[in-house]
């Protein structure tokens, strides 16, 4: 099959609480392949969030290795995570994150700014994603003249921006109305099979229904990985 | 990432807070203006000071005759004739840094006019006299070349001569008896007032210095070309202490004075009494200033604080900066430029406020104000200083926040 892009050994972070060591995730280990399109699930506390956290290369993690590409990236600096997450990885957040009073287009350029490429190619590339998310005519509106749901289409055509080996995603639908949640994972999923890595953390089933492989958490530990049968049936519907 | 790129940055996130940038800037600009208004009026007592300590003749430097020694007994300065004219000639040609050279001879007597008589002082002199005291004549005229080479009988009177001979009547054209001899009135001198030591500089009368020596001071002097002192006027903006030493070394070597051979003339100058003003004005010229750097003080503050606010404001886009790829150098640098931008565009239009502050005072309360070059430059500097130490610490507070923490802010 396609190559390994994520692999994680026995991966472990503990928080510090004053005196008291809490253990957010307790020695995961799992592989994900090149244009898979995973779920994570897990009630508030499973650890599933730390998890991300470590994949975006956002955190340090107390124990365990971490390759992404073949890279390890489990003990690099802090300004080289920067560039990790810079160069290889893209991010979907839960409330957006766009800059008030930015245009969509300089909102997606943003990640381009600090890989240090030229205006003129920053537009261009933004353009691209833009269009790829159906939004070229809002190109220079404010995120506040935008919405919910083109607010994130925004976000997402952020993430693509610096072609990403890996787009994470963050309960991208917990702030969108159900109709628009829709239309966000369809479209995750169109960009799936356009080739595009996702892995998506939710705890809403019927989200975590679009990706073709639902990996649970609970208490730090996976407690079951298995493939999403209903994924293509669930599509067709659509 | 490139510094144009961060610099547009920071423009932005300024504009998005148009008025509190602003409100920001005001404590940068009343701070930048009062800088310069303040030294400008400072500079402008200074100059004034200056001018009126000129106008006293600081930069004056009098020769006088050396002293003899007679049986024990020192006599003085003046009391032996060691300066001649012609010493007061090589020294107005010689020395580039003396714009002319007077010698005087000095005298007193009894002057009379018809029924009236009064004591004072007469000099000797050549025209250069009046330009070195910058001392001009109101009524009349001055001496003519043929009165300077001819003994000619002409004086010109001090106000207060005039008063004690005159009255109210004018003096022009009437005779006065010095010492017996009679002079004709042609001019009378602009009123000088008190000198730094008291003396009422109006009660004199001028006459050439050729007339003194043959026919008011009699026989002893006749034949001599010794005179009691020469007056020296330094060019503006030459030093008096180079003119001084210049003019020693001329006038030892026309003396033909050997080395270790004491002067045989003495030098003075009011030098010191400007140096003592000079130092008084400068003081209060740093006074204001540093007064005035405590309201940019002030303002600096104010850009740590609207900073510091600023940060947490916007800690959800530090962390997305950070998610996307900023290093934390990056963050720092945003924010610095952000800071040290308000700072610089407060000093700026506080430039443009303490030049028209400045040529505000002077025109509606009439104080002389100087605006120096490098006081702008200096405010200009201290309000980057400002924004970079004010700066620092909130744009590193920005650098050092944690993604996934900034992330999460509510």
């Amino acid at each position: 099959m396609a190559e390994t892009l994520i692999r994680v050994e026995d991966l472990a972070k503990e928080y510090r609480m004053g005196t008291n060591v809490v253990p957010a995730l307790c020695g995961v280990s799992l592989k994900i392949e090149a244009g898979e399109f995973v779920a994570v699930m897990g009630p508030s506390g499973s650890g599933k969030s730390t998890f991300m956290n470590l994949l975006g290369c956002l955190d340090h993690p107390s124990g365990g290795r971490y390759w992404l590409g073949g890279q390890e990236v489990s003990q690099l600096s802090g300004d080289e995570l920067a560039r990790v997450r810079n160069s290889k990885l893209g991010f979907v957040f839960q409330h957006f994150n766009l800059l008030a009073r930015t245009s969509a287009q300089d909102n997606v350029a943003l990640p381009l700014l600090y890989s240090g490429m030229p205006p003129h190619e920053r537009k261009l590339h933004a353009e691209k994603r833009l269009a790829q998310v159906g939004l070229a005519e809002r190109m220079d509106h404010h995120p506040a003249q935008l919405s919910g749901g083109q607010q994130q289409r925004v976000a997402i055509a952020r993430a693509l921006v610096n072609d990403p080996q890996l787009v994470l995603a963050d309960e991208p639908t917990g702030a969108l109305d159900s109709h628009t949640s829709v239309e966000i994972m369809a479209l995750l999923q169109q960009l799936n099979r356009e080739g595009i890595t996702i892995v998506l953390v939710t705890h809403e089933y019927d989200v975590a229904h679009f990706a073709g492989r639902i990996i649970t958490f609970r208490d730090g530990k996976v407690i079951e990985d298995k493939p999403n049968v209903a994924n293509d049936a669930a599509a067709q519907l659509k | 990432m490139n510094f144009a790129a961060t610099f547009r940055i920071a423009l932005l996130a300024l504009r998005v807070n148009k008025m509190r940038s602003a409100l920001t800037m005001l404590g940068i600009i009343i701070g930048v203006a009062a800088v310069i208004v303040m030294i400008a009026v400072g500079g402008g007592a200074q100059a004034r000071v200056e001018d009126q300590i000129r106008s006293l003749g600081s930069n004056i430097i009098i020769v006088l005759s050396g002293s003899m020694t007679s049986g024990g007994a020192r006599g003085g300065s003046g009391s032996q004739p060691t300066i001649f004219e012609e010493d007061a000639y090589a020294i107005g040609r010689e020395i580039d840094e003396i714009q002319a050279a007077a010698p005087t001879l000095r005298g007193n007597g009894q002057v009379v006019a018809g029924n009236s008589n009064w004591s004072t002082i007469f000099y000797g002199i050549t025209p250069d006299y009046l330009e070195v005291r910058e001392w001009p004549v109101v009524e009349g005229r001055g001496f003519e070349p043929a009165e300077m080479s001819g003994a000619g009988k002409v004086v010109l009177i001090g106000q207060t001569v005039a008063k004690n001979i005159f009255g109210d009547a004018s003096p022009l054209d009437q005779v006065i008896r010095v010492r017996k001899v009679p002079l004709t009135v042609v001019g009378v001198l602009d009123r000088k007032g008190q000198s730094m030591t008291g003396q009422d500089q109006d009660d004199l009368i001028l006459m050439p210095i050729s007339t003194a020596r043959k026919r008011v001071l009699g026989a002893a002097l006749a034949k001599s070309r010794s005179v009691s002192s020469i007056m020296v006027k330094v060019r503006q903006g030459a030093d008096m202490n180079d003119a001084d030493q210049r003019m020693r070394e001329l006038l030892r070597q026309r003396h033909r004075l050997q080395p270790g051979q004491d002067d045989d003339f003495f030098v003075r100058n009011l030098s010191e009494i400007l140096q003592a003003q000079e130092a008084s004005s400068k003081v209060m010229t740093l006074l204001l200033a540093a007064v005035a750097s405590v309201s940019l003080l002030v303002g600096g503050i104010g850009i740590m604080n609207i900073m510091l606010v600023s940060v947490t404001e916007r800690t959800r886009e530090i962390g997305l900066r950070m998610a996307v790829g900023a290093r934390s150098r990056d963050i720092l640098t945003q924010f610095l430029v952000e800071a040290v931008t308000l700072s610089l565009i407060g000093g700026a239009v506080g430039i443009l406020l303490g030049v028209g502050g400045a040529m505000l005072i002077a025109e509606l309360a009439g104080w002389r104000t100087e605006l120096s070059g490098s006081s702008i430059i200096l405010a200009t500097g201290f309000a980057g200083a400002v924004g970079i130490f004010f700066g620092y610490y909130p744009a590193r507070t920005a650098s050092r926040l944690l993604p996934i923490e900034a992330l999460r802010y509510e």
